[in-house]
């Protein structure tokens, strides 16, 4: 079995639709019915869910085929998919590094042609990193585009379900099927303004067709297995950035690699000899970005992972002793040792003392970083960095230093805190490992993303 | 745990907070490691205050009654159970 997956299986979907004919391989944290969902974690080697996620249904009824359950970092915790209880995946485009994490077999299995699409989540990065390590097309969506029901959360105010392809436009197809508001998901919501604010760049009298993302029901009554909004993102892919701004913020591209650099400008370059014109922003606030990012989701991890108590599913702790006791044995089994340093780490922030100290000023920084990007975006189109400021490591090189593989997550964790929508595009190689582009836009604003990453890929 | 140095004795307690069962080389290793990450983390001192008032809109629906999941499949993953309910370890 390829090491992209840690199931292999074929779901067949609806004879017709939108994927019929195309395979997709999904994130083994997102919840398939009889297969089993495992999250990369020990404690649920063994659990297969009741129901399907909201996406996965969405899948079936788009006709296209699901053909595994991909490898990923234990519950997503991880930027490298070395966090796997069931060990590591090699990166197709750059063997013997890592694919990037936490959706790393998501982006292997499309990067080796093991399936034409991909869903993963992006908490921190965790699509769009793997994207830009395994040289393919990644997409975070604006937080409430997509339903997270059936994903098994690990910090749910910042994550949401992802696509992945080889092409921008199949990216975007993907997208098309996966979007748009569900009842089971609270946080969901249909795009504002359609054709207006959310479609391809700021004046909407440029848009060619007005019809980006109307006619969304708000009524959520209807069938959860079709999107109730028409929601149209494939026919952007047009490559036409012909008078769209660049933002390039310096704070994520001085620290960056200066083999990552040089193949971002020329990806840049690209965009500029289209039409684009490129100018420097600043986002001072991202400075603080990732300690905040790292406070937020461990304290919400550090809630969301007591329901593994091994009782009603997972590893169990046995009878013995009293239900603290046989907990701590559930826990201490099932759980690897990022999982564990993240529950720690966001117990010790959310306790008594320290809460406003590290909890508190992280939710500070989260304001900041949200009203630096709406003050950047109001002055240019789209925001441009290189998506990971490092090429992928080797596999094994970082697993001992986790403060070292957090800081790898600069560029992307912003764009977690701030609810916002991006992408990641190839942009080239540096010295023959991959390298990706990660354009960042207003909410809402897929459709312009994706036109200006179709230049590229 | 603060600034500097994180002691194992401070480790033990988060772990009993969070019921994770640690070894001792687990506290070892974690205390140092955390006072790494929690001397990254001070570093959010700097952040000033900011207005963090969102924009939220209730999200209601009619509370209407529909079909569960059925007691079988609910109680498929539970490695005991008994009577249909879950077995669980003594609250005592």
């Amino acid at each position: 079995m390829s090491d992209a997956f840690i199931t292999e299986t074929e779901i067949a979907g609806a004879p017709d639709g939108p994927l019929a004919g195309r395979t997709v391989a999904v994130k083994d944290n997102i919840s398939t019915a009889g297969v089993a969902t495992t999250c990369g974690s020990a404690t649920l080697a063994d659990y297969v869910p009741p129901y399907d996620a909201t996406v996965v249904e969405r899948l079936k009824a788009a006709g296209a085929t699901i053909v595994g359950k991909t490898n990923m970092d234990e519950f997503g915790m991880g930027t490298t998919t070395e966090t796997s209880h069931f060990g590591p995946t090699d990166n197709p485009a750059a063997p013997g590094h890592v694919p990037g994490g936490s959706s790393g077999g998501s982006a292997a299995a499309v990067a080796a042609g093991e399936a034409d699409l991909a869903l993963g989540s992006d908490t921190g990065g965790s699509v769009r990193c793997p994207a830009a390590f395994c040289g393919v097309v990644g997409i975070k969506p604006t937080y409430g585009l997509v339903s997270r029901y059936g994903l098994v959360a690990y910090a749910n105010s910042l994550e949401q379900i992802g696509p992945f392809a080889r092409s921008v436009e199949e990216a975007a197809e993907l997208l098309e099927v996966i979007a748009g508001p569900d009842e089971r998901d609270a946080t969901t919501r249909a795009p504002p303004d359609a054709g207006t604010s959310t479609d391809d760049r700021r004046g909407a009298e440029r848009s060619t067709d007005g019809r980006g993302a109307a006619g969304a029901s708000t009524d959520g009554r209807g069938d959860v297995g079709t999107s109730t909004a028409d929601l149209r993102y494939a026919d952007a892919a047009d490559g036409d950035v012909d008078g769209l701004t660049v933002g390039v913020p310096t704070e994520l591209v001085d620290g960056a690699d200066e083999g990552v650099v040089e193949t971002f400008r020329d990806a840049i370059g690209e965009l500029e000899d289209r039409g684009a014109t490129v100018e420097e922003v600043t986002l001072p606030s991202v400075e603080h970005a990732v300690e905040a990012y790292y406070v937020i989701a461990m304290s919400e991890a550090s809630s969301n992972l007591a329901r593994f108590d091994g009782v009603r599913y997972g590893t169990s702790g046995g009878y013995d002793g009293n239900w603290n006791e046989s907990f701590a044995r559930a826990r201490k089994a099932g759980f690897g040792d990022e999982v564990k340093r993240r529950i720690l780490l966001g117990t010790f922030a959310l306790s008594a003392g320290y809460q406003e100290k590290y909890y508190g000023k992280a939710q500070d920084a989260r304001a900041w970083v949200k009203a630096d990007f709406d003050s950047a975006l109001s002055d240019v189109d789209v925001i441009a960095s290189p998506t990971m400021p490092v090429p992928p490591f080797e596999l094994g090189e970082g697993l001992e230093d986790p403060l070292k593989l957090y800081l790898a997550d600069a560029n992307t964790v912003p764009v977690n805190l701030a609810d916002l929508p991006a992408i990641s595009v190839p942009a080239g190689e540096t010295d023959g490992l991959p390298v990706g582009l990660q354009l960042v836009g207003p909410a809402f604003g897929e459709r312009r993303l994706i036109r200006a990453a179709s230049v590229l890929a | 745990m603060s600034e500097d140095a994180v002691s194992p004795e401070e480790v033990r307690h988060v772990a009993a907070l969070a019921r994770i069962d640690l070894d001792e080389e687990e506290v070892d290793r974690f205390a140092a490691q955390f006072a790494e990450i929690l001397g990254y983390f001070e570093t959010l001192d700097s952040v000033p205050e900011v207005d963090r008032d969102a924009e939220l809109t209730n999200v209601m629906r009619p509370d209407e009654r529909r079909e569960p999941l059925d007691r079988e499949a609910a109680l498929g993953n539970a490695p005991e159970s008994e009577d249909g309910y879950f077995k669980g370890p003594n609250v005592s």
